[in-house]
């Protein structure tokens, strides 16, 4: 598996260190069902001398077994790696190969073609320096072509390789050739896709793989191996100004105080002038510090550890950056947005939203529209769908130091995830931030909430009620209210069905409704608690997510949850408003229980079974629970 | 100054980002120590992202009590001599049982003694994220392998709940009883894991360099007479043969090769000029096509 077998037998010293001076190239393969991208893969693994005689034994008794080649060996199968795709006879997910020659080391990033695709091509092309786009001679540009070329340009590769396969299918055409490459170069220019090679191969014959074919004399371009062994990558990054994400704070003894992280982009060396993004603090590097010894200077892609000459409060998060070039801070950005989850994306919802070494809450604030991925045309959206891509404005809960994602992709991407099944769920790109934010202050006032609620006499809170339709929310925050206004306590009731009829209004029963509905209720009950009233709900509010966006509004302790745990059937068994009966008949969608989930709280303050416990009762354990004497 | 980074210092760069993000957002981490050389380069991966301190979390080793001798003997004066924490864990209960490669064949033995115990002790300790030495290109179901993989309650790999990954932005968040497992090593192959322990004279269990030693042919494969538990067959025989391993295990399921590469220039270019992958020398692969993935969705690493 060698690739110069001479000098490994006869000076393996020389070798090894001819090998320590060898770059790395990262490139993603994008191409359709049958455009032959797994056996271009193969292809540069066996031409590379990368398989072994076991693995080559496997592959001829796979080749025959389950190949698609009647019974010649199938260089796909050498990929598809998981035991259920090999039997469906599609690889579902992204796969990360490796072959190196003597100039560089290689790793791809190979995703499957199917439709439902953006999610992994996004994931792969994330890291990659080059896109080598499959076209099938035969069939020219296709939607999926354009799908990939928008994704490529999206996630910022700037060099692309169109690998025009199976010529062996038309004969070895040029004519054909040039006009797919026309075609190609004419539509991609609109994507801003400048660089790009296009290079008639045949993948499973090996033309224009390796070695130059002597099929297309009219072809005096690279081979693709020759391209991607010295297509030009000296990483834009480190021409741009310094910038690094503070990743760990390293702090063996009180005499060491390191930050440490890799380079996103830049130069670095002892005695520059570092600026703290966030705070605007200045410094300047003391020592480049590793184990290897101090360095003299440092660029992008390194991990490192930097001293600073003066104290300096910096935390993990904090973006060390070139004082010339700061970054921008904000907390409202506009973005490009890939989905990556089956559960959709819920506007208003609170997400967390990772950039750098920073983790700040995010929420959607307004969904301008949509992108369809193979026409290219913008469409209005009130939700994003797994492997949809949209533009929308982002407000986070703090500001972070961003850069637009075009000009750095370690600064300017980010990953959104769900607060409560952790799952990561979409991959925003950076387009800009948003000034708004910073021109809206908020106003100083002289009377304070603690002020409010002195004058009153009482604590305020929220008693938020949760549980099904027909579990008692209603009754119960009735009959508390009464209680607690009998005790001379100043109280506010928002009731589901009243605040529909009026603020909610314009809202339904849709996933996205029903989060916007609990976020404008939290607002309002939070400022009446500024008020100092106290704050009795009566709302299903079926999602986790939501109560939990609302306890996050308010001071600790001032949210209680009681969650009235009334069985599914006991509810339909009352069905007080006849809405069981409509919903089993399919005249109420959405209907939380039937045809809508209801998340139970996890830890609730308070949770009442409604079918053992009766109003009086539930009132008195509530009324413990805020200490007031009944 | 270079303008592009060689390709063992990206993927330095690389893992040492990767182990770094560990110890700032994981609760409770550790790092998986199995002694042998993709070990030995994680470790030192781990002494640099840190330093000048020690890293910020222990070893674990799951000693299933049939590690060769020296794998152990090495363990101790590395874990002394760099100064880190070290935890050896043994699943007593399956020593309780008895259990062992011989009698109970290499899959029952290699379930209990090292799933089991790996098991056991990430509950033990209630590790949340555990790095491991693995890498994608040791076997096919490890190229779709996330570099931080996500487990359920009850260690559980679920190849259709995987995160994805973009960029360089790990989701480490997991939710009580969950955990995630770290593969540092996941970019490196056997040939930069190889060159990267020769460029750093990063130190090896000896077993890696040939040497004569005592050993028995035993189902095609040439197991190593550590001690004195491994009792020979009548038809078997003990020769003294040049031999060294590709990979370290148990002593009784490792297959050495017979090799007079004794140094490390000489063992790479071996390995490069050979013509058989990494892998075959351990028999628990060689049950079935697919049998690595079955192991992962089991808990094994």
């Amino acid at each position: 598996m060698s690739h110069r077998p001479d000098l490994i037998v006869s000076d393996i010293n020389a070798y090894l260190e001819s090998q320590e001076e060898k770059g790395m190239l990262r490139f993603i393969t994008c191409g359709s069902v049958d455009d032959g991208k797994s056996t271009l893969i193969g292809r540069l693994l066996w031409d590379s001398k990368l398989i072994f005689e076991d693995q080559m034994a496997a592959l001829e008794a796979d080749s025959k077994r389950i190949g698609t080649q009647n019974g010649a060996v199938d260089y796909a199968l050498l990929l598809d790696g998981l035991q259920a795709e090999r039997e469906q006879g599609i690889t579902i997910d992204v796969a990360y190969r490796f072959f190196s020659t003597e100039k560089r080391k290689f790793i791809v990033a190979d995703t499957p073609g199917h439709e439902q695709y953006t999610r992994n091509m996004i994931t792969g092309a994330s890291t990659a320096h080059v896109a080598v786009i499959l076209i099938d001679a035969r069939k020219g540009v296709l939607t999926q072509t354009r799908r990939h070329s928008f994704l490529v340009s999206l996630v910022g590769i700037r060099h692309v390789v169109l690998a025009i396969n199976k010529m062996d299918l038309v004969g070895f055409d040029a004519s054909r050739f040039h006009a797919i490459r026309e075609e190609y170069v004419a539509f991609s220019t609109g994507l801003g896709l400048n660089d790009i090679t296009a290079i008639p191969i045949s993948a499973l014959q090996g033309d224009n793989v390796l070695l130059h074919s002597g099929h297309t004399p009219w072809y005096n371009g690279p081979t693709l191996m020759e391209y991607l062994e010295t297509v030009n990558i000296v990483d834009e990054t480190a021409a741009q100004p310094f910038r690094m994400p503070v990743q760990w704070i390293n702090r063996p003894d009180l005499d060491f105080r390191g930050f440490c992280g890799t380079i996103a982009s830049g130069h670095v060396k002892p005695g520059d002038s570092l600026m703290v993004a966030a705070s605007g603090t200045m410094s300047r590097v003391a020592r480049i510090v590793t184990m290897d010894g101090d360095l003299g200077e440092a660029q992008a892609g390194q991990s490192i550890t930097l001293t600073l000459e003066d104290e300096v409060d910096i935390s993990r998060g904090d973006l060390l950056v070139d004082p010339r070039a700061r970054p921008e801070q904000a907390d409202q950005f506009e973005a490009h947005l890939v989905w990556m989850h089956e559960e959709r994306l819920l506007p208003g919802r609170r997400y967390l939203l990772k950039c750098c070494a920073s983790t700040v809450t995010a929420q959607i604030s307004t969904l301008k529209y949509k992108i369809n991925v193979n026409t290219l045309k913008h469409e209005p959206a009130k939700t994003l769908e797994l492997n949809e891509v949209g533009v929308c404005n982002l407000a986070l809960g703090k500001a972070i130091a961003a850069d637009p994602y075009r000009l750095n992709r370690t600064t300017g991407g980010f990953i959104l995830m769900d607060r409560f099944t952790n799952a990561t769920v979409g991959a925003g790109m950076i387009d800009f931030p948003l000034r708004r934010a910073t021109n809206i202050h908020w106003q100083a006032q002289q009377v304070t909430r603690e002020l409010r609620s002195e004058l009153m006499g009482q604590h305020p809170c929220v008693i938020w009620l949760t549980g099904l339709s027909g579990s008692g929310k209603s009754t119960i925050a009735d009959a508390l209210e009464l209680k607690l206004s009998a005790l001379g306590k100043h109280t506010m009731l928002l009731d589901g069905d009243n605040i529909r009829h009026g603020l909610n209004k314009d809202l339904g029963f849709t996933d996205a409704d029903r989060v916007e509905n609990i976020r404008r209720i939290g607002e309002v009950a939070k400022l009446m608690t500024d008020a100092g009233l106290i704050v009795i709900t009566a709302f299903i509010s079926p999602y986790c997510a939501e109560r939990d966006m609302v306890r996050q509004l308010l001071p600790e302790g001032d949210f209680i949850e009681v969650y009235l745990n009334t069985s599914l059937e006991e509810c339909e068994r009352r069905d007080v408003k006849g809405l069981y009966k409509k919903a089993r008949l399919g005249q109420l969608p959405n209907f939380t229980g039937i045809s809508a989930p209801y998340e139970p709280p996890a830890s609730a303050e308070l949770v009442i079974d409604t079918a053992s416990t009766g109003v009086e009762h539930a009132v008195e354990s509530i009324l413990q629970l805020l200490n007031v004497p009944a | 100054m270079r303008l592009t980074m060689t390709h063992l210092r990206q993927l330095e760069a690389e893992s040492i980002h990767i182990i770094r993000e560990v110890a700032a957002e994981s609760a409770n981490p550790v790092m998986l120590y199995s002694i042998g050389k993709d070990s030995s380069v994680m470790l030192r991966l781990a002494l640099k992202a840190f330093y000048p301190a020690r890293p910020p979390f222990p070893l674990l080793h799951i000693d299933t009590t049939w590690k060769f001798r020296e794998m152990i003997a090495f363990r101790d004066r590395m874990t002394a001599e760099y100064g880190v924490d070290l935890l050896v864990h043994v699943n007593e209960e399956g020593i309780r049982q008895g259990i062992n490669p011989f009698t109970h064949g290499s899959a029952l033995y290699t379930d209990v003694m090292k799933t089991e115990g790996l098991k056991q002790a990430l509950d033990k300790y209630k590790f949340d994220t555990a790095f491991g030495g693995a890498r994608r290109d040791e076997e096919k179901s490890r190229a779709k392998e996330r570099v931080f993989s996500f487990r359920s309650a009850g260690h559980r790999w679920d190849p259709k709940n995987q995160r994805p990954e973009l960029w360089n932005l790990y989701n480490t968040h997991v939710g009580s009883g969950e955990s995630i497992r770290v593969f540092p090593l996941s970019n490196w192959t056997e040939l930069d894991i190889w060159q990267y322990i020769y460029m750093e004279r990063i130190p090896i269990v000896p077993l890696y360099f040939a040497k004569v030693r005592p050993v028995v042919e035993r189902a095609g494969m040439l197991i190593l007479l550590d001690d004195d538990r491994l009792v020979l067959k009548p038809d078997e025989q003990m020769q003294m043969k040049s031999v060294r391993f590709r990979t370290l295990g148990c002593y009784p399921l490792t297959g050495a090769i017979e090799s007079a590469a004794a140094t490390l220039p000489d063992i790479i270019r071996e390995m490069l000029l050979t013509k058989t992958s990494e892998r075959q020398g351990r028999l628990i692969d060689h049950d079935q096509a697919g049998s690595m993935e079955k192991k992962k969705q089991e808990g094994y690493f």
